[in-house]
């Protein structure tokens, strides 16, 4: 006979492991798919990027990696989204901070405006690029509008103009999205410290920097890195634009990897998602370290 | 002199120039929408003499007319259904394509919604740190661009042999890690009083799940549902990649092509694309600004 205390220990015990594999049940098939469809294959791309060729199989370390950086197609391809990311999100953060604080004031049709926001969110890409094909085209309507300024037209899609042609799209798709980021922390923003600044005579001016900006600062940072990440999706717009080959300020990271997937390269496919995979990791570290401080720094 | 104004009529002009901005702003979001069904009700005639400057190919047939610039026009000089008759009555192609889109974007929408409420019921009602690091990397994985995606879900395909088919866009789809993300962080905020409240009247897990988890949970299911089917109606770099024939590409990517032949019923073509997403939009606004809020920050 077991001593009693023994008998609730080992029925406390086994409660535990049941919970523990309920647990896990409920995960599973998600968790299996995951591995299927990303991590096992995934490990597998980084295998074959330190690989010769899938036949032979040597080992040759970072020598695919190397070759990378002296691929003129994937040179131009990271510098042309580097360029483009530091005009777009920049912009892209202002204006919908902007746009969020607008919303907050007192104007009319609120509901309304807000709408018309968020409607491109909304509206597929392909159904709108007609328009914009229409607007940067050498004989389009940009250029019958600037030439009313005398100015001479300007072949958006085909000169390094469209880096803002690019930015003009990135902006009406995504300022939306992070508009209602900010609208939210906007209104977290807490009403009783604005009010002691009001009493002590704050202007509008003071309690904009020292008060609104320093509680939105985390969300701030947020939308940045956020916007960073989806200016590496832009390559939507551009294919639909311009087709598979765009003109050489247009030619994207999905570019290169479209044209890679076309010549089955598998060394240079695995390499570069490798690569791009360790970028995002560093971004999306510094978007957990940025939570991490910011979000205490602010609660307490 | 100087002006004086009371504060309240600063304010008031203030409060008058903010509208104004915000106002252009707003019409300058919905334009290429709005201009997109506007011309969708042209003839295929004055499309072509409007943009007919567009395509090479039209230049060289001398049959119509095709003016040398484009004219971007709000109103059709004579308003017609002849692009919907030809798109829905003489092209089955588009249908098809459009069929193609919604047998893909439908069962990727629903089946992501239904097993990441699984999923993230796991992961909010049992905590533990192997779990907290798997939701981690879930997160990662959510943030990953396509370039890096779509490398692992293509050597899987191919080695399971789903490689040119619609299954090797819909099951990564399903186990696409997005909407776990955002059901776990809802469902982390459902107290815990009211699960052992159901525990103590003798509930089992999945009844739990069922009766009291779900129905608290149906608005946040139906916001991340809506994120969820925008992305992939959107979607251009999947079929690229990972279908063989053009016969089964969706009207997301078949659009970008039409626009160099068909420019005729394109904008028909564009706005029945669109009729789902801004179907989706008038009814379910609130439901996008609540998954969009939740999607903000990235701790649980």
């Amino acid at each position: 006979m077991e001593n009693p205390s023994e008998a609730v220990r080992k029925a406390h015990r086994k409660r535990r492991i049941i919970e523990e594999v309920k647990g896990w049940g409920w995960l599973a098939p998600s968790l299996i798919g995951v591995l299927i469809f990303f991590i096992i294959p995934f490990y597998v791309v980084i295998y074959y990027s330190v690989l010769d060729n899938p036949i032979f199989s040597n080992f040759v370390g970072l020598d695919n990696y190397i070759k990378l950086f002296s691929n003129a197609a994937f040179l131009r391809a990271a510098k042309n989204t580097a360029i483009f990311s530091g005009i777009a999100v920049p912009l892209s953060v202002v204006l919908s901070l902007w746009m969020a604080f607008a919303l907050n004031s007192r104007i009319p049709g609120k509901s309304w405006l807000r709408s018309c926001f968020l409607c491109p969110l909304m509206v597929p890409i392909a159904s709108v690029v007609l328009v914009w094909q229409v607007i940067f085209h050498y004989h389009g309507t940009l250029n019958q509008v600037t030439a009313l300024f005398g100015m001479e037209p300007v072949d958006w899609l085909k000169t390094n103009w469209s880096y803002m042609v690019l930015t003009v799209m990135f902006l009406w798709k995504t300022l939306g999205y992070n508009m209602i980021l900010f609208m939210s922390a906007i209104a977290g923003i807490p009403k009783d410290i604005i009010e002691v600044a009001e009493l002590e005579g704050a202007d509008e001016w003071y309690k904009f920097v020292h008060i609104k900006l320093r509680y939105l600062s985390p969300t701030i940072l947020f939308v940045t890195i956020l916007s960073i990440i989806s200016s590496f999706k832009m390559f939507r717009e551009v294919y639909l634009l311009t087709g598979d080959y765009p003109f050489e300020s247009m030619y994207l990271m999905q570019h290169f990897m479209n044209n890679t997937f076309n010549s089955l390269d598998y060394q240079k496919l695995s390499s570069a998602a490798v690569l791009l995979s360790l970028v995002m990791i560093v971004l999306i570290g510094a978007l957990f370290l940025i939570e991490h401080w910011f979000g205490k720094d602010v609660e307490e | 002199m100087k002006l004086h104004l009371s504060r309240r009529v600063r304010g008031h002009i203030a409060t008058a120039l903010l509208f104004l901005l915000a106002l252009i702003a707003a019409i300058l979001f919905i334009l290429p929408t709005v201009l997109t069904i506007s011309n969708s009700f042209m003839t295929e005639k004055e499309i072509t003499a409007n943009y007919g400057a567009m395509i090479d190919s039209a230049s060289s047939d001398k049959k119509t007319y095709i003016a040398e610039e484009l004219n971007l026009k709000f109103i059709p000089d004579k308003v017609s259904l002849q692009q919907y008759i030809s798109v829905l009555f003489k092209s089955p192609d588009y249908l098809i394509k459009f069929w193609n889109s919604v047998i893909l974007v439908v069962p990727i929408t629903v089946f992501q919604i239904l097993l990441a409420a699984a999923t993230a019921y796991g992961f909010s009602r049992f905590r533990g740190k192997i779990r907290e690091i798997i939701f981690f990397a879930y997160i990662i994985l959510m943030l990953m661009p396509y370039q890096v995606t779509l490398v692992p879900n293509y050597l899987v395909s191919d080695w399971i042999g789903i490689l040119g088919t619609r299954w090797a866009i819909i099951l990564p789809g399903i186990f696409s890690p997005f909407a776990v993300y955002l059901l776990t962080k809802v469902m982390r905020r459902i107290p815990t009083a009211y699960f052992e409240a159901a525990r103590l009247d003798g509930a089992g897990e999945f009844q739990i799940f069922t009766q009291i988890c779900l129905p608290l949970c149906r608005s946040a299911m139906l916001s991340v549902g809506l994120l969820v089917f925008i992305d992939y109606w959107n979607m251009v770099e999947q079929p690229l990649i990972l279908l063989d024939s053009e016969d089964q590409y969706p009207l997301s990517v078949f659009l970008s092509q039409i626009n160099t032949g068909d420019v005729g019923l394109a904008f028909a073509v564009a706005v029945v694309y669109m009729i789902p997403a801004l179907l989706l939009f008038l009814y379910g606004e609130e439901y996008l600004v609540e998954g969009i809020t939740y999607s903000g920050g990235v701790k649980g």
